[in-house]
């Protein structure tokens, strides 16, 4: 509680009235065990003395047991709270700390890092306005470090602190903060944060935690708490659309009948035409009371006391809307699951669902993938263990009023609920609207569409022309084959080859792809033909830019290469086999793709569970059991040269 | 509240009130408990702008472990008079039987049965499935860690390691037949927080909080009232006047004043601000040993 010069020079009642009208900021800390995370919170509160003398006293007491930091007071130890985690020398569940300052009053949620309690992320996450992300200056971005930044990203923290400690121990470096600010950066670029600033710290020694210090002059930046006092949050929320789920009727005698909950988002305001999903019936409203009395309007985080002009029928579990701006109902929803329990989750079970003051049935229609929240990569499985991620539809009982997580924290969120033991066993939240049947329809008409489009011919630029200008003949080179049969190997050696050679070229495989451009799909079947269409078309544009492609992916059905061949449609389209046995490519599974699916966690992998259809059309087969990646990367380039495409 | 922003007291009441209004329509036998303190004061203030107009609508309950303060008593029986409350007070029967005391039977054995076990009686008695505390998270560092809504088991135990997930506001309301759920809509509440919500609203509070002249003993180094004539006296103890508060309130010979002039809500804020001592520092029981208010928590102490 910093701030006595403040209060002498105010005077106690100017004090309060000021005290009163301070912000709230709630942030979260992740790192790992050893990344100091503990002793950054400690630093936190002892540096902003919100510590007490006795308190501090207790620490001392404390770090005389069971400290790590010799004679120093270890601060970790004013944070961690239980007594089992204090003899194992970490923190295994989330507590929350509080502390102010003149400005703010923040509230730390202090979650642990390691990786069998990402639910305790999750919850912690969820609540809060701002992550700081803990780098251990000596180890740099760790797979842990993409597994927090993911998890705070995807329960849509907007903002990020990037807390590179224990510079101390690299000599107060700036060439190994900037190395690792690159490499969180170049990780970052594939997360939805709006801001992400990076500090660089020693908790232990007290340098830019709270005061600047004076190790680091290369560094212009302001210390962490300067930053949290200032960071802006307050454009976060979404004042846009309103939502008011009713949590209560409250109906004191006959003369009152008023409707209680929070405002979730949007404005409301008195004489407003509202609508009440599901119903759809309309009113107006008549009065808002609030904890401090009636006012003529309210907005997010307000829980207020609704009065409506109409005697209409309003209960529990209803929203109310403004009538052009209302959700849409659906008892089918996609969604991001985090989930929790030791039974895992499978598709066909049922669960509760309760999403806003909503309590429904709810079935598992779908699992589509899980990620791989280290790498981000996207894995086609039978279940979601406890603490894996993943995307499933739901089919729930009764309608939802259910918005897109990303446009909405409070209605686009949702926990799964056993129904036997009453255990919270997952928190969802919710993708888009559309499921991607809908989507994959929409999709196809809007291919329909695509015919009635004349191509405008007025001004353009010609492919010859542009194909002149680079001074070379664009090609596309399609590679199949099993997994781990060397298309990807070959596809990167021959953009190399070509680059090193003057040419224009771009490697397209999977994983390219799905990280970005094809993100919205999963591994079933349309999902799969779908990745396949847009690689297709993208490499047609690129030949019309006069740039070749090749593109690495396992393209398992004849009729679907053939499709390739169609769209791309140039004489110059090519069809490469990768032709290696199904044991071999298991042999090289260092991934343990094949591995998972013979352990059955894992479906539809090419080779094993589905099929793949040898091609009798290949304009090229290479062995890449028998002949080397360069030999094969040297008939590539051969193939080329007989073709005419190689200067 | 221009620019749609609230302050952070308010965003704490508004909290507080949506958990409140959720624990109201999902449960079937809520119950608030009522220690008679200044948070247990901001709770009711909360329950009463939560589902007003209507009055409160569960029952509040007081574990009386017949050795509050009397002023607390009076206090209690004034608010529960003035907001017309449905009240009940419950204390250990076998415990008044047995005489349990803080002086023959040490503070331990007398919490677990005038206060742990009284409280189990009277919610088995009940039967409530939910029932309010009014527990701070800054209090202390197992408290820290509880979720808002805690689950216990059929013999109210807490176990802090299978805590349900809290995320959002979307709080799990089920339980079991004989299970039960402690929420602490407080939670993100600190002491300073507390006292400006009571300057706000203009609150009374118990007159204990305010510094008076009062007849006290020193003891293990804290200042112990000598509210009646049932504190024995050690050989050499001479009761004196002192000008002393309390800045938390329990049974009064486990509770230590200190010595203070603030007898007014600004001069407590004031002094709170500029004191380095934490609030439970006048509490016996926690500093038994390390980690005591866990253990005592995992039992089904609030």
């Amino acid at each position: 509680m910093s701030g006595h010069r403040q209060l002498d020079e105010l005077g106690i009642d100017a004090y309060l009235q000021r005290y009163g009208q301070r912000e709230m900021l709630r942030l979260l800390t992740c790192g790992s065990v050893d990344d100091g995370k503990s002793t950054l919170i400690g630093r936190l509160l002892h540096d902003s003395q919100a510590v007490s003398d006795d308190v501090l006293a207790a620490t001392r007491q404390a770090s005389e047991r069971f400290g790590t930091t010799g004679d120093d007071v270890d601060l970790a130890l004013l944070v961690d709270g239980l007594q089992a985690e204090r003899e194992q020398g970490i923190t295994i569940d989330v507590a929350y700390r509080y502390f102010a300052t003149d400005r703010r009053k923040f509230v730390v949620a202090d979650t642990p890092g390691h990786v069998q309690y990402t639910r305790n992320m999750a919850t912690g996450a969820s609540n809060c306005d701002l992550a700081v992300i803990l780098i251990d200056a000596r180890h740099g971005v760790l797979e842990q470090t993409h597994r927090h930044s993911f998890l705070c990203s995807l329960l849509g923290i907007q903002h990020f602190v990037v807390a590179i400690n224990k510079m101390d121990l690299v000599g107060w470096s700036e060439d190994r903060f900037e190395a690792i600010r690159a490499a969180y950066s170049q990780f970052a670029a594939r997360l939805q944060v709006r801001d992400i600033h990076f500090i660089p710290m020693s908790a232990t020694k007290g340098e830019n935690v709270v005061h600047r210090g004076a190790s680091m002059p290369w560094f212009q930046g302001s210390p962490l708490l300067d930053h949290l006092e200032t960071v802006h949050v307050a454009g976060d929320r979404n004042l846009v659309d309103l939502r008011f789920p009713v949590q209560l009727v409250v109906r004191p005698d006959a003369d009152f009948r008023g409707y209680a909950g929070t405002v979730a988002s949007g404005v409301v305001r008195v004489g407003d035409r509202i609508a009440v999903l599901p119903a759809g019936t309309q009113s107006r409203v008549a009065s808002i009371g609030t904890p401090d009395g009636d006012v003529p309007e309210a907005f997010a985080g307000m829980a207020v006391t609704l009065t409506l002009q109409d005697a209409i029928d309003v209960s529990r579990g209803d929203m109310v809307v403004a009538p052009n701006n209302a959700p849409p109902l659906t008892n089918t929803i996609e969604a991001m699951v985090v989930w929790f329990a030791d039974a895992p989750l499978r598709a066909g079970a049922n669960y509760l669902l309760k999403h806003t003051t909503v309590q429904t049935a709810a079935k598992v229609t779908d699992l589509r993938y899980r990620v791989d929240v280290g790498t981000l990569h996207r894995q086609s499985a039978p279940a979601l263990a406890m603490n894996e991620i993943g995307r499933v539809r739901l089919e729930c009982a009764r309608p939802l009023a259910a918005d897109a997580y990303g446009k909405n924290r409070q209605t686009g969120a949702f926990i799964l609920i056993d129904r036997i033991g009453n255990a919270t066993v997952g928190a969802g939240m919710i993708v888009e609207r559309k499921t991607v049947d809908e989507a994959a329809h929409r999709r196809g008409a809007s291919a329909d569409a695509g015919s009635n489009v004349r191509r405008a011919t007025r001004g353009r630029i010609t492919p010859a022309a542009r194909r002149q200008r680079l001074g070379q003949e664009p090609f596309v080179l399609w590679i199949t084959g099993l997994p781990r049969a060397g298309k990807s190997s070959l596809a990167h050696g021959l953009e190399q080859w070509l680059f090193d050679h003057d040419y224009h070229a771009l490697a397209l495989d999977g994983e390219l792809l799905r990280l970005g451009l094809n993100r919205d799909l999963g591994f079933g079947g349309a999902d799969r033909w779908e990745n396949q269409r847009r690689a297709a078309e993208l490499a047609r544009m690129n030949l019309d830019f006069g740039i070749s492609s090749i593109v690495a992916l396992v393209s398992p059905l004849a009729f679907e290469r053939r499709r390739a061949r169609e769209i791309v449609g140039s004489p110059h389209f090519f069809q490469v086999w990768c032709n290696a046995p199904l044991e071999v490519c298991e042999a090289r599974d260092e991934h343990g793709l094949f591995a998972a699916a013979r352990r059955g966690e894992i479906q539809g992998v090419t080779g094993l569970d589905a099929p793949y259809e040898r091609p009798d059309d290949a304009d090229l087969v290479l062995d890449t059991v028998a002949d080397s990646a360069a030999a094969n990367l040297q008939k590539v380039i051969d193939f080329l040269h007989q073709r005419g495409l190689l200067r | 509240m221009s620019n749609y922003a609230l302050s952070h007291l308010q965003q704490l009441e508004q909290e507080s009130i949506h958990v409140m209004r959720e624990v109201q329509a999902e449960f079937a036998r809520p119950v608030m408990l009522y220690s008679i303190g200044k948070d247990s004061g901001v709770m009711l203030r909360l329950a009463q702008k939560a589902f007003a107009p209507a009055r409160i609508p569960f029952k509040v309950l007081h574990i009386d472990t017949t050795w509050k303060f009397r002023e607390m008593i009076a206090f209690r029986d004034r608010i529960v008079r003035e907001l017309d409350l449905d009240f009940e007070a419950w204390t250990n029967p076998d415990g008044v039987r047995d005489g349990i005391n803080p002086f023959d039977h040490g503070t331990q054995r007398y919490t677990h049965v005038m206060k742990t076990e009284a409280l189990k009686q009277a919610l088995d008695r009940g039967q409530y499935d939910a029932a309010f505390g009014g527990a701070r998270r800054d209090e202390e560092k197992s408290r820290a860690k509880e979720r808002v809504f805690s689950f216990r088991d059929r013999f109210h135990q807490w176990d802090p390691k299978h805590q349900r997930p809290e995320l959002w506001n979307l709080f799990n309301c089920r339980v079991a037949k004989g299970e039960s759920i402690r929420v602490f809509p407080l939670s993100n509440w600190t002491e300073l927080d507390v006292w400006l919500y009571i300057h706000r609203e203009q609150l009374p509070v118990v007159p204990l909080y305010f510094a008076k002249e009062r007849p006290v003993v020193r003891r293990n180094g804290a200042w112990i009232m000598v509210d009646d004539d049932r504190l024995p006296l050690l050989p050499g103890e001479q009761p004196q006047r002192r000008m002393v508060r309390f800045r938390t309130l329990g049974c009064y010979p486990l509770t230590g004043a200190v010595e203070s002039t603030a007898d007014t809500v600004p001069k407590i804020v004031e002094e709170m601000l500029r004191s380095r001592d934490s609030e439970r520092q006048g509490r016996v029981i926690d500093n038994d040993e390390l980690g005591s208010m866990e253990d005592k928590k995992r039992e089904g102490y609030f």
